[in-house]
């Protein structure tokens, strides 16, 4: 009895420790990837990286402006096309096709989409837009970026309406409401700070993408707002300055990692607290 | 709109007479526009999968016709020049990179999850999990540029150990004997390893805590230890919730496109060495496509996508039923 006890509690001790290993050896390396983006990123902060364009191979420049405002650009196209579209889709998802089959089929499909690699979107989109039309656009880029978005707005927009007590609703078609109306003033309203927070959790994703953008948006070395035309964006810009032998080019691409990952921390924090004022206040 | 009080808001304003049947008629169409705007986005959410597969299947059209579905799937050459495509080196790449980062990433993870649910004082749960969690929103091109430049140097100084100890093993030994490089096979799967372990983290976890108090303590109380309240309550308990969330890791896994092509060194020859490089399915995707400049090349790339998408659609879908709705809220990135 003695022996076994002493042999379970060495088990036990060992596989505390390495439980304890585990999540050291996680938290360590997102310590690392964090301080190394920091540290160079912050060496690499210019003002030139704002007002000034990327530069050609080679030469001295340093500049990073028309990627951010092509970046800007996809993210718009992006919030433009996908917002209506999610949202729509989530609202009859929870409104009006609840448990029904062909809802369930919908979820099925969306909740595959939410993890479909990207790189797919990608080739999708490619062929939806850029082989049509035959050159690639910024419009590409911005669609594909939507399509990645969708799926994450459908479904943050559904599980925040289903969430919405069916007595609102109740009380809202007692009163004569149409249901277009009961779910644009009750539920929507009843809902939002969890739709919002779907929205931002869906744009920090996007943010960062850069696969489905090699297809679709490419890049552009040139300033540019043309949506008919390669745009440049950040991420792009890091792929292929990270990429290169240059050593201007490597300190943008730590800058610009740099950016990309503040704001998409600066994301998640706000639809955290869009998500912890609401639940306090109800 | 404005023309009388009543008809200001019709909709909730219950009218007389005339009004209030012309307030009908509109109510009701708006009501209808509304519920089949919506449906129609459904619908297109719905038949998006479909939509993905039949138009990457007609673009890939060109080189199915070329080389056939075992032929490319079999083929070793890729070589552009003489238009000769296969797929078979790139679909061993996507498989041994993602087999890596499970075998790294699985046990991690459970370890994580098992000292987030029942080891770490209360006060450490959230911060630690929070962190965790940051991983995953990292977006994969910075593991790349990180991979590339900070991971891989660095893990050029402990490869010669791996040569000398984890080489020396008969047998297994010649997966690790190659040249110190940094970048190949084994270091995409220790990236990949990096980036799937918040997502199966925060599945164990969310299904660990989730499991019911009642069973933990009765074990507990008849002397159980931690480790074995892990391995013999928890782990049965969340059997089929942990299996789908090591699937959604998988799929991760399968389809990482930027991460990878950064660190895997890019070959197309097949080595039986894990430090030598290598190439997946989305890295010669992503680094071939902008240069592909014939209609059968660039076909060839997105037929290697159709691939792709055979892998990991099944793979996804395991996930989600095996899921069903627990860990919903896991699997968005956050």
């Amino acid at each position: 009895m003695i022996p076994l006890y002493a042999r379970r509690r060495a088990v036990n001790a060992l596989a505390s420790t390495l439980m304890f290993v585990a999540t050291a050896i996680g938290l360590f390396f997102l310590a690392w990837i964090l301080w190394t983006t920091l540290r160079l990123g912050l060496h690499a902060m210019h003002w030139d990286l704002f007002v000034k364009d990327t530069p050609a191979p080679g030469s001295d420049g340093y500049g990073l402006r028309n990627a951010f405002v092509g970046s800007l650009i996809l993210m718009v196209i992006a919030l433009v096309i996908g917002v209506p579209v999610g949202l729509m889709a989530g609202t009859w998802l929870a409104e009006y096709g609840g448990r029904s089959r062909p809802a369930a089929l919908v979820r099925f499909v969306n909740d595959i989409m939410l993890s479909a690699p990207s790189i797919e979107i990608g080739l999708f989109t490619y062929a939806i837009m850029v082989a049509p039309m035959e050159h690639f656009s910024a419009i590409s880029g911005g669609v594909a970026l939507a399509i990645l978005m969708i799926p994450i707005i459908v479904r943050t927009t559904d599980e925040m309406l289903r969430l919405v007590a069916g007595e609102m609703r109740e009380a809202a078609i007692a009163l004569g409401a149409p249901m277009w109306q009961v779910v644009t003033r009750i539920t929507w309203k009843a809902a939002r700070a969890g739709i919002l927070t779907g929205i931002l959790i869906a744009l920090a994703r996007i943010s960062g993408e850069t696969a489905p953008l090699l297809f679709t948006a490419l890049n552009n070395q040139f300033y540019s707002t043309d949506l008919r035309h390669p745009i440049a964006n950040l991420p792009v810009v890091i792929f292929q300055f990270a990429m290169s032998p240059y050593d201007n080019w490597q300190q943008m691409a730590w800058a610009a990692a740099f950016i990309a990952i503040t704001f998409i921390l600066v994301l998640n924090v706000c639809s955290r607290l869009i998500l912890k004022g609401t639940v306090k206040r109800s | 709109m404005e023309r009388t009080p009543a008809a200001a808001d019709p909709n909730l304003t219950p009218a007389a007479g005339d009004e209030r049947s012309a307030g009908r008629t509109r109510v009701l169409s708006a009501d209808f526009l509304f519920h089949h705007v919506a449906l129609a986005m459904a619908i297109l959410v719905g038949a998006a999968l479909i939509a993905v597969v039949i138009a990457i299947a007609v673009d890939s059209w060109p080189a199915i016709k070329a080389f056939g579905v075992i032929g490319f799937l079999t083929g070793r050459t890729w070589d552009p020049v003489s238009e000769q495509f296969g797929a078979f080196p790139f679909i061993v790449g996507t498989l041994v990179s993602s087999a890596i980062a499970m075998v790294l990433a699985v046990p991690l993870s459970f370890g994580i999850a098992v000292f987030i649910s029942e080891l770490a004082p209360s006060w450490m749960r959230q911060p630690v999990s929070s962190a965790i969690e940051m991983l995953a929103s990292v977006p994969s091109i910075v593991y790349g540029l990180w991979g590339l430049l900070v991971f891989a140097p660095a893990f050029a100084n402990v490869e010669p150990w791996i040569n000398d100890h984890l080489g020396a093993i008969p047998g297994i030994g010649v997966l690790f004997q190659g040249p110190p490089m940094g970048i190949g096979m084994l270091a995409a799967g220790i990236v990949l390893a990096i980036m799937i372990l918040p997502y199966i983290t925060a599945i164990m976890r969310d299904v660990f805590v989730a499991t019911p108090t009642r069973l933990k303590e009765s074990a507990y109380a008849m002397g159980a230890t931690t480790w074995e309240v892990a391995r013999k309550i928890l782990l049965p308990y969340t059997r089929t919730a942990v299996t789908g969330g090591i699937f959604l890791g998988l799929g991760r896994a399968l389809g990482e496109t930027m991460a990878v092509t950064f660190v895997i060194g890019n070959s197309d020859n097949l080595s039986a060495s894990l430090l030598m490089p290598g190439a997946s399915i989305p890295s010669v995707i992503a680094n071939e496509f902008t240069e592909a400049t014939t209609k059968l090349y660039v076909s060839s790339l997105i037929y290697l996508g159709l691939v792709l998408i055979g892998i990991t659609l099944i793979v996804q879908a395991l996930a989600v039923l095996l899921l069903g709705t627990v860990g919903r809220g896991a699997r968005a990135p956050s």
